[in-house]
């Protein structure tokens, strides 16, 4: 067995022990290492992996905040928040997108038109942010999808709150509505509340400007799931807090009226408080229905909207720019006094009023007239004859300090303001000097002179109380305006015309107010929408071309309250179209009954209320698309 | 003796039953939390398998050393056969096959062929001269008595028993002494041939989970999953765990296998870095009797077997703890005598039962 060369048992039995207390060596090294290893993981690591653990396990769930009413200057709601039932797609966890829409068009009757929304908004969607298939849904359909669950990953049902607005369409301008966040809003604020299924924002109108006071604190839920998402229990709940209320100047009964009062006119009505200033009625019809909106308005009626001549989309009060006409004139004769004119002193009008070769035309031949009777019959001849004295350098100012071409700090997204032109103005924007006619042209609210509703109203309100009235949307306790730097005597000749107007043998004197022992006071005004060619007054043919009407007021005329602005697009006349719901938004403050009678009589002529019929040109719309298929439309 | 117990009783290596038993029961208290406070379907049956698994390893135990070296070589062919019949039936069934169903319980010739392996290796340096120990005589037996039953398995495919098997011969032939230079060259031959395997010999799929295993949080869905759970399950358990039942990881299913090849992971999460000291321990005890019997044995088949055997259950317990923690990629090795499974039980008791029987029969020294 001894070989030379190879080892011996006994070096092998001495081999075999060494080795053996090497390999006892090498796995306490192992049993080391695990060890070491266990306790850094385990206590050095110890919060990381307590963190991790506890995101695995707990599931945190926010729930949106009911968001803050808005309710009007006496507490009525305007905007409130209704429970309802949302199914929405977390397009991260969606599966077989066919067969669970599919399942949801059966389950939830969908539309063609809504399966087409969701496949765009599932295409675009981030995985992360949730694209609703139905809000507004009633238990039985929220039940359906909820037992179907297991078969449809990725769909969540939920119950939340969606924004009502009671008014419908009456508030869409003056609100605006909300809508789920978009894409760009959540790169600009990272907010997780943001992508919360059911959460919306504000995307227009007060909605946006006041989102963060209206928005409050979101809940959340904190539940145990699974690694398959099966929630194993819930943790802890903490309930939201509501946002804050806003409590508007607005009356919005008073509001809902003049919207249903324009009918199926487009066009708007302001109505200001003139002791304080606080808007009480702002209105632009035709409007969306901001209640379409918060549910996801759908694509056809979105169309619908955007191809409407009337523009249903446009907040006509602040945004709508028009010739203010003759509605002009109770203030020009502030400045004529300004400028030393003496009311009484009179200009025989012939029919016209001639400028160097050219007659400026008049609308009738009114014979001598003094400032009052000027106004009440609007006689051009006169303005003209005494903006040609004064020039219109010396009434612009006066314009100016009435609101007219000023922007108010309004929490409103976008005003217009409008022109009111001077020499300054005109040397500047065209590089011209200002000519005589275009201060007769400005003195009767025609040429470059442009205004917004609103203005109107405000200078309505601050003629009629004779102070510096600031408008006020959001209800607070305000020092009323200081006086406006005109004498009162001066003040009193525009009310005195503007009483004579409506009350002595004006131009709305079929607008009248019927309440024993209160009277309103006026100024009617038409805007011509193209120069007038040949014999061609503005007062037929196609709508576009015809003239606006206009209407500015306060009541009563002893003692100030109300001051409104009435602006008909289109309405051929202010004596015609506008005074007369003027007159009856006015009778609502004093006699509900009666102005309510007055409405129901002419909704029934149009055809139903402000919802009938847009229910009806809805579906008269959807008709004449045909099978809404194969069109494809902008969002 | 004092008398009070029955001398057969009491001549049983208890050490190392306190030792086993320790092991299932804490097993059996973490399976019995992981079914969320529930002996089935885990608990009960570990326990019960351990009972019936502990009393076959003292019968064996009572059986002769000349036994096991006489059945060696037969039963290493007899596995053979069943190697091949398991494929056979896997080739007739249409699908891959481990197991031999014998009605009362399934067995799989693969896991029984790594204690055999060590078993004829050991046999057959027993029966090698030891002039001969350096020579190409003790390299080329070896390789082919491991050769035919690796290839048999990877077939199936079931690389990690291969590996076992390559680990067992080569412990026995280290311990047997084969020149170091046989174990320096390999070692240096993986190290240079590793990464030209992985550049050039692996498919890109491969590629990628050997790189998930290095980086397991790039791939935290797939394969990289499993490794992150249990780094969490372990790390959160802190130094003395969630408390008993309180595991998150584990009863929310996060961590996958809990009950088997993760139940480290499980109980570390209840028991925290301690019940790990506990269970590292017990197997320190563990190895340390087995290889105290390797070294106290005087019979050359003796200490080989003993030694080899003891490496085999250490081969178990080091690739599952390393994987555990993150050091060793995800393969499906249990922790013996903790993690639920007959099949592995089966053989960690056949290798604790002859290292038993080898502690029994020592030799005696004047035979060598």
């Amino acid at each position: 067995m001894n070989d030379k060369r190879g080892p011996t048992t006994g070096q092998l039995e001495f081999t075999f022990s060494r080795r053996a207390l090497f390999i006892g060596g090498v796995q306490a090294a192992v049993g080391a290492v695990v060890a070491t290893r266990m306790a850094y993981i385990a206590v050095a690591e110890n919060e990381k992996y307590k963190l991790a653990s506890e995101s695995n396990r707990i599931n945190l769930t926010l729930i949106p905040p009911r968001r803050g009413w808005f309710i009007d200057r006496i507490g009525k709601p305007i905007a409130t928040n209704r429970a309802d039932f949302r199914v929405d797609i977390i397009p991260d966890r969606l599966q077989n997108r066919e067969q669970t829409l599919g399942t949801l068009t059966q389950l939830l009757d969908l539309k063609q038109e809504d399966l087409e929304r969701i496949e765009k908004e599932l295409k675009e969607a981030q995985g992360f942010q949730p694209v609703q298939v139905a809000a507004g849904l009633d238990y039985e359909s929220f039940a359906r999808v909820s037992v179907r669950l297991p078969d449809l990953p990725g769909v969540s049902p939920r119950q939340g709150f969606s924004r009502f607005y009671p008014s419908g369409a009456a508030v869409g301008h003056l609100l605006g509505y909300v809508g789920t966040v978009s894409a760009e809003e959540y790169r600009l604020d990272k907010n997780p509340l943001l992508i919360t299924p059911g959460f919306k924002v504000g995307k227009q109108g007060l909605e946006k400007t006041m989102e963060m006071r209206l928005r409050g604190k979101p809940g959340a839920k904190r539940t145990e799931v699974t690694a398959r998402g099966k929630i194993v229990r819930e943790l802890s709940t903490r309930s939201d807090t509501p946002g804050k209320p806003v409590q508007l100047t607005i009356d919005i009964d008073l509001h809902n009226y003049a919207a249903r009062r324009l009918g199926v006119e487009s066009g708007s009505v302001v109505v200001i408080d003139c002791l304080t200033g606080d808007i009480l009625a702002l209105v632009s019809m035709p409007c969306f229905d901001p209640n379409s909106f918060s549910e996801g308005i759908g694509r056809l009626e979105w169309k619908m909207l955007n191809s409407d001549d009337r523009i249903p989309m446009l907040n006509k009060s602040l945004q709508g720019l028009y010739p203010p006409g003759s509605t002009l004139k109770p203030m020009a004769a502030l400045a004529f006094q300004q400028q030393g004119i003496d009311p009484e002193e009179k200009v025989v009008c012939g029919g016209g009023y001639r400028l160097g070769n050219r007659v400026f035309k008049c609308l009738g031949r009114h014979g001598p007239m003094d400032m009052r009777s000027a106004i009440m019959k609007s006689c051009n001849t006169y303005f003209y004859a005494m903006a040609n004295r004064v020039g219109y350098d010396a009434i612009a100012p006066v314009a100016k300090q009435l609101g007219l071409g000023q922007e108010f700090p309004l929490p409103f997204q976008s005003q217009r303001y409008g022109t009111v032109p001077d020499s300054a103005w005109k040397r500047k924007k065209y590089d011209q000097e200002w000519s005589r006619s275009d201060s007769l042209n400005a003195v009767i609210g025609q040429g470059y002179v442009i205004a917004s509703p609103f203005q109107l109203a405000v200078m309505a309100a601050r003629i009629a109380s004779g102070r510096m009235l600031e408008p006020e949307i959001l209800l607070k306790n305000r020092a009323a305006g200081k006086h406006l730097p005109f004498p009162e005597e001066h003040l009193q000749v525009a009310r005195d015309g503007m009483d004579l107007v409506v009350n002595g043998a004006g131009t709305a004197v079929r607008s009248r107010l019927e309440i024993p022992g209160i009277t309103m006071g006026g100024k009617t005004g038409t805007a011509q929408v193209r120069a007038i060619k040949g014999g061609q007054r503005g007062q037929g043919g196609a709508r576009r071309f015809r003239d606006h009407g206009l209407f500015v007021c306060f009541a009563p005329v002893a003692q100030p309250r109300y001051a409104a602005a009435v602006v008909i697009e289109h309405g051929m006349g202010g004596a015609r179209a506008a005074a007369p719901v003027a007159k009856d938004v006015l009778t609502f403050l004093y006699d509900r009954e009666k102005a309510m009678a007055s409405l129901e009589a002419l909704e029934a002529g149009w055809g139903g209320g402000i919802d009938e019929r847009m229910a009806r040109q809805y579906a008269a719309f959807q008709a004449g698309q045909g099978v809404p298929v194969a069109e494809r439309s902008e969002m | 003796m004092n008398g009070i117990v029955p001398a057969p009783i009491a001549a049983l290596p208890w050490r190392v039953i306190f030792v086993l038993f320790g092991l299932a029961t804490f097993g059996t208290a973490v399976l019995y939390s992981a079914a969320g406070g529930s002996f089935s379907p885990w608990a009960g049956n570990h326990f019960l398998r351990f009972c019936v698994l502990m009393t076959m390893a003292v019968v064996m135990s009572r059986l002769p050393l000349d036994f096991w070296k006489k059945i060696t070589f037969p039963l290493y062919l007899v596995l053979l056969l069943m190697l091949v019949a398991v494929e056979l039936i896997g080739f007739a069934g249409g699908g891959s096959q481990r197991w031999i169903n014998l009605g009362v319980i399934t067995f799989q010739p693969s896991e029984l062929m790594k204690p055999t392996v060590v078993l004829v290796t050991a046999w057959f340096f027993d029966r090698l001269p030891p002039s001969k120990i350096t020579g190409w005589d003790a390299i080329w037996p070896v390789a082919i008595m491991l050769v035919v039953p690796s290839i048999l398995v990877i077939i199936q495919p079931d690389f990690d028993a291969a590996l076992a098997y390559i680990f067992c011969a080569a412990v026995v032939g280290f311990l047997a002494g084969w020149p170091l230079i046989y174990f320096i060259g390999g070692g240096v031959a993986v190290a240079i041939l590793a990464p030209l395997v992985f550049f050039f010999g692996l498919r890109p799929y491969q590629q990628d989970r050997v790189l998930i295993f290095l980086n397991p949080e790039n791939d935290p869905l797939g394969a990289g999953y499993h490794i992150t759970q249990s780094k969490i399950a372990i790390g959160s358990g802190g130094i003395f765990g969630k408390g008993f039942g309180n595991g998150t990881q584990s009863h929310l299913d996060y961590l996958p296998e809990g009950h088997t090849d993760f139940i480290f992971a499980t109980m570390a999460e209840e028991w925290g870095l301690l019940g790990g000291l506990i269970i590292i321990g017990l197997y320190v005890l563990l190895m340390r009797w087995g290889l105290k019997v390797a070294m106290e044995s005087t019979n050359r088949y003796g200490q080989l077997v003993a030694g080899g055997l003891t490496c085999t259950i250490f081969f178990y317990i080091m690739i599952n703890l390393l994987m555990v923690v993150g050091f060793a990629p995800v393969a499906g090795l249990p922790l013996p005598f903790v993690s639920h499974g007959g099949s592995s039980m089966l053989t960690m008791m056949i290798c604790v039962g002859i290292i038993m029987s080898i502690e029994r029969h020592p030799g005696r020294k004047a035979f060598s």
